[in-house]
């Protein structure tokens, strides 16, 4: 496989479903058994039926005990794959929800591919239940298939006189009836269906309802297992000494005061720095900070925040490559009679989940067993193979409960993944190693949101029609570089950079984006809902200023607008609905109150949401309610899809509160959760969400919750204060009542 | 060497002292549900209970847990314990799962404490636990739900 194959993450529906056709019936050897590579999909062959499971195809697995695993080719960071994906098989197969066990797959991109990436098994793009929507009922429709012709063999009786109910095979006629397990090794030698016929969707037993999390309960007793919780036999911990400045190199270092701490057992240098290992994290990470490291700096980093949006500014006077162009958007402007101009900052974002970075590796002379939340399974299988000189096939990944992760375990460079492996190279592969990076590190790492600059101007003719808009953006780009840039960065443009604003779906007749898209040595990589986490926000922002200055209401100025995209508008019309829009706030003596909207779609998913919040004379304010509507096609699981809006709206609400990753002199300024705060409890608001009914395919839910409300809150507080936010985050001094 | 009384079970650990108690009970024990999440008691995945009340663990020297009753996620067995862990399944409190079991433990001592916490108990109780994937809104109903279903 070649990584130029890999295709954009962001595909549209049709693409899905041109890749998604046929399901990988490869039937292999059960677990315990001779390894055989996947068979042609056929007759199960007398191999299956040795065994005591039944495994139809790669994605399910049924026990004689009744039990079925559904493998899941998706890592489960919290947004809900290992309940998600496994519904989709239950529906098809008619199992009881009960028996449903899951397992995490492999990492093998020929079976567990992501469909809408080609050969490449991963998770992000919110794409996890859209690329999987067929294909695991499939699964469970062959597995069905399969049992109902066993018991029809069994019982001598027609297969279509079968019915299956909650995991119970049963023949009315004759009232016999067998449970899934009882069938399971005679199902094994069934012919696998060629064809299964999926159930149409009135007929839905779990699709659409709230089956429960099926990682609730190891979550809620301290049994999830995590890469932080692995403990391997002779196991060493390893904490890392990094660059100061992005950039710099390791020129030397003393570790003989690290091997005097208890429990140290070596340390050794790495190419992203020194390592210190040591029997347990404690005395490792007191070791390395007792190391004495020189760099050389020479090549390093030094620019501050500062300095970065002086260049951005200048380079924003200047055309850039263009991502889109309608009419002439200068000429119109021009002519206007009402012109408008504005610029928007947003800085360096880091993704801070709450499990800081980390990894598990044991290696071996033809071996390399990673335990890993591992959001990027094929990527980092390549780039261990090239680091070890291991081929890909010998590098086994266990992919692990994520503690968190918003894109930054998909690395485009397998950053913290090699680190380790790096390590356990160091150590001649002497012991396993579990590399823990401490929040700090992880903090001061890099590879965060890009630092971005926009500028927008737009024209209104005299009756207030908006008739031209102009979008310049200024900011690294995330693929350049990396494996993916052949196919995400066309004619100069990243795709991701511009995602959200290119296609504005606003009726303008003139419209120019353009992108300037600077090299620095800042490591970037993808962040929960990827551009539209900077292009929502300005685009929604300035629109709510062009209404205002067309004298228009924020809500129907969209709305008109949006004649051709009946999807943006339903989710638009909901969310005002269901606020109130219509209907003033109630006033409260002392504050400010007011209600803002914003509109964004990203991943195929439409999403509106209004905010509404209270402003203190001193410029502090709380954001009290949040009304979001969504249509992202068929709702799989209502409860994880309001679940995924709630923690959306949190999570994009720490970034405009207070999230900012800035550099002096190119140095990290921030450490910890003490000057990286995350929302907390009092914070965050009372969020209502609303489910557009939809029988079109699922798309993601994961990211799209995320851009809409920093803009709503933008929009609410100028509705409140008369103050246009126009940099993230929010300063709240321009708020002040003087 | 120091004596340790975890959820119940008597343990002797050969450790320095100063050795935060989170990495005593991760690393040494083997009782990896206490998370670490900031080691400067920012996040509160680390919370655990001395004495019944919630402590970061990751500042806590394993020295002044000595001779304490120290419970755990693993270890927590007590009629409130029970009916906050059924709230957080029956509403789907959880996410990504990782701070959780710190989210539990400082509800459960808000509760053993507070049988009807007001919103702004659960905010002082509550404030120092942080949840990146933010379920605080489902994490608010569920202490609500626990405290119903207490009495």
């Amino acid at each position: 496989m070649t990584m130029s194959e890999i295709r954009i993450v962001n595909e549209s529906r049709r693409h899905f479903l041109q890749a998604g056709i046929g399901l990988t019936l490869a039937i292999y050897l059960p677990l315990g058994r001779a390894a055989s590579s996947a068979a042609k999909p056929g007759k199960a062959g007398s191999a299956a039926a040795m065994s005591e499971t039944f495994e139809p195809n790669v994605f399910v697995r049924i026990g004689e005990d009744n039990l079925v695993t559904v493998i899941v080719k998706h890592l489960e960071m919290g947004q809900g794959t290992y309940t998600g994906l496994p519904t989709l098989v239950a529906e098809e197969l008619d199992a009881d929800w009960s028996q449903i066990k899951v397992e995490g797959a492999p990492a093998d991109a020929k079976l567990y591919n992501n469909l809408f990436w080609g050969p490449m098994q991963g998770t992000g793009g919110s794409t996890a239940i859209a690329n999987s929507f067929e294909q695991m009922r499939k699964a469970g429709a062959s597995a069905r298939a399969m049992l109902v012709a066993a018991a029809a063999a069994e019982w001598q009786v027609p297969a279509d006189s079968i019915q299956v109910k909650k995991g119970v095979v049963s023949h009315a006629a004759s009232n016999r009836k067998a449970s899934f397990g009882e069938l399971a090794v005679k199902a094994a030698t069934q012919e696998v269906p060629a064809q299964v016929k999926l159930k149409n969707p009135k007929d839905f037993v779990y699709i659409g309802k709230n089956v429960s999390r099926k990682d609730s309960k190891a979550k809620i007793n301290g049994t999830a297992q995590f890469t932080q919780d692995v403990r391997l036999p002779g196991m060493l911990t390893a904490v890392v000494a990094h660059a100061p400045r992005f950039g710099a190199r390791l020129k030397s270092f003393d570790g003989a005061r690290a091997k005097s701490v208890k429990g140290v057992v070596d340390v050794v240098a790495i190419p992203t720095g020194v390592a210190v290992l040591a029997r347990d994290f404690w005395s490792a990470k007191k070791g390395r900070d007792l190391l004495s490291v020189a760099w050389d700096e020479s090549q390093a980093f030094k620019l501050g925040t500062d300095e970065i949006f002086s260049q951005y500014r200048i380079l924003a006077r200047t055309p850039g490559a263009v991502a889109h162009r309608t009419g002439d958007a200068e000429k119109s402007i021009g002519r206007a009679a009402k012109r408008l101009e504005a610029s928007f900052e947003f800085p360096y974002l880091a993704h801070a989940a709450m499990e800081p970075l980390d990894c598990v590796v044991k290696l071996d002379r033809d071996s390399c067993e990673v335990w890993n939340g591992d959001q990027s399974q094929t990527a980092d299988q390549n780039a261990i193979a090239k680091a070890t000189g291991l081929k890909p096939e010998q590098v086994k990944i266990n992919t692990l409960y994520a503690g968190g992760s918003f894109g930054r375990r998909a690395n485009p460079d397998s950053d913290y993944v090699l680190e380790a492996v790096h390590i356990a190279k160091a150590i001649g592969g002497k012991a396993p190693v579990k590399m823990v990076w401490t929040r700090e590190d992880d903090m001061r790492a890099g590879w965060y949101r890009p630092l971005f600059y926009h500028t927008l101007r737009a024209g209104l003719d005299a009756d207030g029609n908006l008739v031209g808009w102009q979008h310049r953006l200024v900011g690294q780009s995330i693929v350049t570089g990396t494996p993916f840039e052949g196919a995400m960065l066309k004619d100069g443009v990243d795709a991701t950079s511009v995602e959200g604003a290119a296609n504005l779906p606003y009726a303008i007749p003139n419209m120019l984006v353009d992108l300037h898209s600077p090299r620095l040595p800042v490591p970037v990589q993808w962040w929960r809902s990827v551009g539209s986490t900077h292009t929502a926000f300005s685009t929604e922002v300035f629109i709510d200023e062009v209404a205002h200055a067309a004298g228009k209401d924020p809500y129907h100025f969209r709305r008109d607008l949006l004649k051709d995209h009946p999807h943006h508008r339903g989710v638009l019309e909901l969310a005002a609905q269901k606020s109130g829009w219509d209907k003033a706030l109630p006033h409260r003596d002392g504050v400010r109150r007011g209600r803002g909207i914003a509109l964004h779609e990203s991943f195929n998913t439409y999403i509106a949401e209004v905010a509404e919040v209270t402003v203190q004379p001193d410029g502090s304010f709380s954001v009290d309610r949040v009304v979001c509507a969504v249509d992202c096609g068929m709702a799989i699981n209502p409860s994880i899809i309001r679940a995924q809006m709630e923690g959306g709206i949190g999570f994009g609400l720490s970034a405009a509160l207070y999230g900012a990753i800035t550099l002096k002199e190119g140095r990290v300024e921030q450490s910890n959760f003490n000057d990286y705060p995350l929302l907390r409890i009092h914070e965050m608001p009372q969020v209502e969400v609303h489910i557009v009914p939809s029988v079109a395919n699922p798309t993601g839910v994961g990211e799209p919750g995320v851009p809409p409300i920093a803009p709503a809150v933008a929009n609410a507080l100028f509705a409140a204060t008369g103050k246009r936010l126009r940099k993230l985050p929010f300063d709240t001094s321009e708020l002040k009542i003087i | 060497m120091i004596a340790l009384t975890i959820n119940g079970k008597q343990h002797t650990v050969d450790v320095v002292s100063d050795t935060p108690l989170l990495w005593v009970l991760r690393d040494t024990i083997g009782l990896t549900g206490t998370k670490y999440g900031c080691g400067i008691a920012l996040c509160g995945a680390c919370t655990v209970h001395l004495n019944g009340a919630p402590v970061r663990s990751c500042m806590t020297p394993v020295s002044a847990a000595a001779g304490q009753k120290i419970i755990t996620i693993e270890g927590l067995d007590s009629r409130v314990g029970h009916a906050v862990q059924a709230a957080w399944d029956k509403l789907e409190v959880v996410q990504c799962g990782y701070c959780q079991s710190g989210q539990i433990m400082s509800a459960v001592a808000l509760l053993s404490g507070n049988h009807k916490p007001s919103d702004s108990d659960i905010d002082s109780a509550m404030a120092g636990n942080l949840c990146r994937c933010a379920t605080y809104q489902r994490i608010r109903a569920a202490i609500k739900e626990a405290a119903k279903q207490l009495g």
